[in-house]
């Protein structure tokens, strides 16, 4: 509750700052709008769609991009933290294409996909994949083997020892790399989005550009603070409750 | 199978190690670790295997378990060759090797799960008895991280005796531990030993610890790693460390065992 109160007075005070610059009048409403024009934008734009409609296409680009990229960079991982021969081709593939900003990304999936949904998709993919190899990959090597003995003792065989006993151990790892893919994949879709306009969906960068064409203050901040907010509330409602439950088992994280 | 059936103490196995031989390759060149050892283990038999480190003594408590193989030599269990790891001969390391993401009661059941015939309630029963005989059932939800070194090894103890075993094999369980939480370990075993009937192989370089334990002390020397001499305990149980039998018993090995290790830089822990 302290904390909640904490958070909530630092945030009115961030947004009375705000609307005392813009009172003072140094300021041209044209490049600074008051906070007050902002909240009737996004109320304006809440009631007639247009918002609720961008965040719905924004979201299913991600969540099925990000989606795609867990599905197939944990077991993947897997695979590179096993066999020798992975390890030398995919693994190095991924560490390679990892240190590429996801931007990069997107004029090759313009090239190849066109503007069409399945372009965003590469783009987020592209974003997620190849941090969820790695800290998979990473995460395995780093699972003490004696666990791995202990369980074959009570009977477990090859499948089962993966399961349950190196996927859990490498959990810490593999939460953090899905972490580090998420906000990859988040922010280079929103690249895509505000490069791209894509016939079949309106997404919130499509929105945000849309603001600077329109010389739209109020839209333009309105959308960043739609993105900041799903952006957290992702961060709060997803990975802290797999964090929390890890710290607990583990006695970590009390630092 | 019911709970009451799968909790009865089921008959303990006989060992027999048959000039078992292994290598290793290490940096410097290929290294003996096991030279022909052949041991007879009988039926509720508790062995311990004394000497110091490199001497190969965990090796063949890795042989026997089934997670190594000898390159000579075999070990059989009532006559059959192990050849892999099985719920019949369970292990306790040093480290307790308790998994971090589960909570103790589902660290013994992980075994139980492995086992058919036991439903999940059933298990969930058994479990809560070994905890009971290990003292830690008021810590069934506890986090790992929340026991100190002598509860995990309790539980690690309740884990490797869920499933039943007929041989407990044990690589220095006691060695990390406090002098006090390991007297207390040694009055535990000796009594769970008697009341469950395991066939247990205790590897230790403590030479008081083995003969506390032992109804038969096996001295290895190292390089390459051979039996030397056994020793018969002959004392009355439950044994306390610290009577004056005990240590008679202890400097007697103590010195047979300085006997066999004159390489200078050989540890020899006889505390």
């Amino acid at each position: 509750m302290k904390r909640l109160l904490s958070s909530a007075v630092f945030f009115v005070a961030l947004v009375g700052l705000w609307h005392y610059m813009v009172s003072t009048g140094k300021y041209s409403p044209v490049l600074l709008p008051d906070p007050l024009s902002v909240w009737e934008y996004l109320l304006r734009s809440l009631q007639d769609g247009t918002l609720f409609q961008a965040t719905c296409v924004t979201l299913r680009r991600l969540f099925t991009g990000y989606g795609i990229g867990i599905a197939v960079g944990i077991p993947v991982g897997m695979l590179t933290a096993r066999y020798r021969f992975m390890e030398d081709t995919v693994g190095v593939l991924a560490l390679g294409l990892q240190t590429l900003p996801s931007v990069c990304w997107v004029p090759l999936a313009l090239v190849w996909f066109g503007q069409t949904e399945g372009a965003m998709l590469f783009v987020v993919l592209m974003g997620s994949l190849w941090s969820v190899i790695i800290s998979t990959d990473n995460g395995i090597r780093n699972v003490p083997p004696i666990y791995a003995r202990a369980a074959r003792t009570m009977g477990a065989q090859q499948f089962y020892t993966w399961t349950r006993v190196i996927l859990p151990a490498s959990a810490p790892f593999i939460v953090t790399g899905m972490k580090q893919g998420w906000a990859f994949a988040w922010r280079s879709l929103m690249a895509a989005e505000i490069f791209v306009t894509i016939l079949t969906g309106f997404g919130l960068g499509q929105l945000l550009e849309n603001g600077r064409d329109l010389h739209d203050m109020d839209q333009v901040i309105g959308v960043m603070l739609v993105i900041v907010l799903i952006g957290l509330l992702v961060d709060k409602s997803l990975f802290s409750p797999i964090e929390r439950l890890l710290h607990r088992r583990w006695g970590t994280g009390k630092a | 199978m019911s709970v009451q059936e799968e909790l009865k103490a089921i008959p303990p196995a006989k060992l027999s190690i048959d000039g078992v031989s292994k290598n290793f390759t290490t940096r410097s060149g290929p290294l003996r670790a096991l030279d022909d050892v052949s041991l007879q283990i009988k039926e509720g038999d508790f062995v311990c295997l004394v000497g110091p480190s490199g001497c190969g003594k965990s090796t063949l408590l890795n042989i026997i378990a089934g997670l190594e193989k000898p390159d000579k030599g075999q070990t059989l269990m009532d006559g059959k060759p192990v050849s892999k790891p099985g719920r019949d001969r369970m292990v306790m390391f040093q480290e307790p090797a308790l998994f971090p993401w589960l909570d103790v009661m589902n660290n013994v059941l992980f075994g139980l799960k492995l086992k058919p015939n036991l439903n999940r309630k059933e298990r969930r029963e058994v479990a809560r008895f070994y905890l009971r005989l290990v003292g830690l059932e008021a810590f069934a939800h506890s986090n790992i991280h929340e026991l100190s070194g002598g509860m995990k090894q309790r539980a690690a103890l309740a884990r490797a005796l869920a499933p039943n075993p007929r041989v407990l094999l044990m690589d220095e369980p006691f060695a990390a531990l406090d002098a006090l939480t390991r007297e207390q370990l040694y009055g535990d075993i000796q009594r769970i030993w008697a009341d469950r009937k395991k066939t247990i192989v205790f590897v230790t370089h403590n030479v008081r610890e083995a003969v506390c334990l032992g109804n038969r002390v096996v001295l290895f020397s190292p390089h390459p790693g051979r039996v030397r001499e056994e020793f018969q305990i002959d004392l009355p149980r439950p044994r306390d460390i610290n009577s004056v039998e005990l240590a008679g018993y202890a400097s007697r090995i103590t010195r047979a065992l300085r006997g066999y290790v004159d390489a200078p830089g050989t540890e020899l822990g006889a505390e």
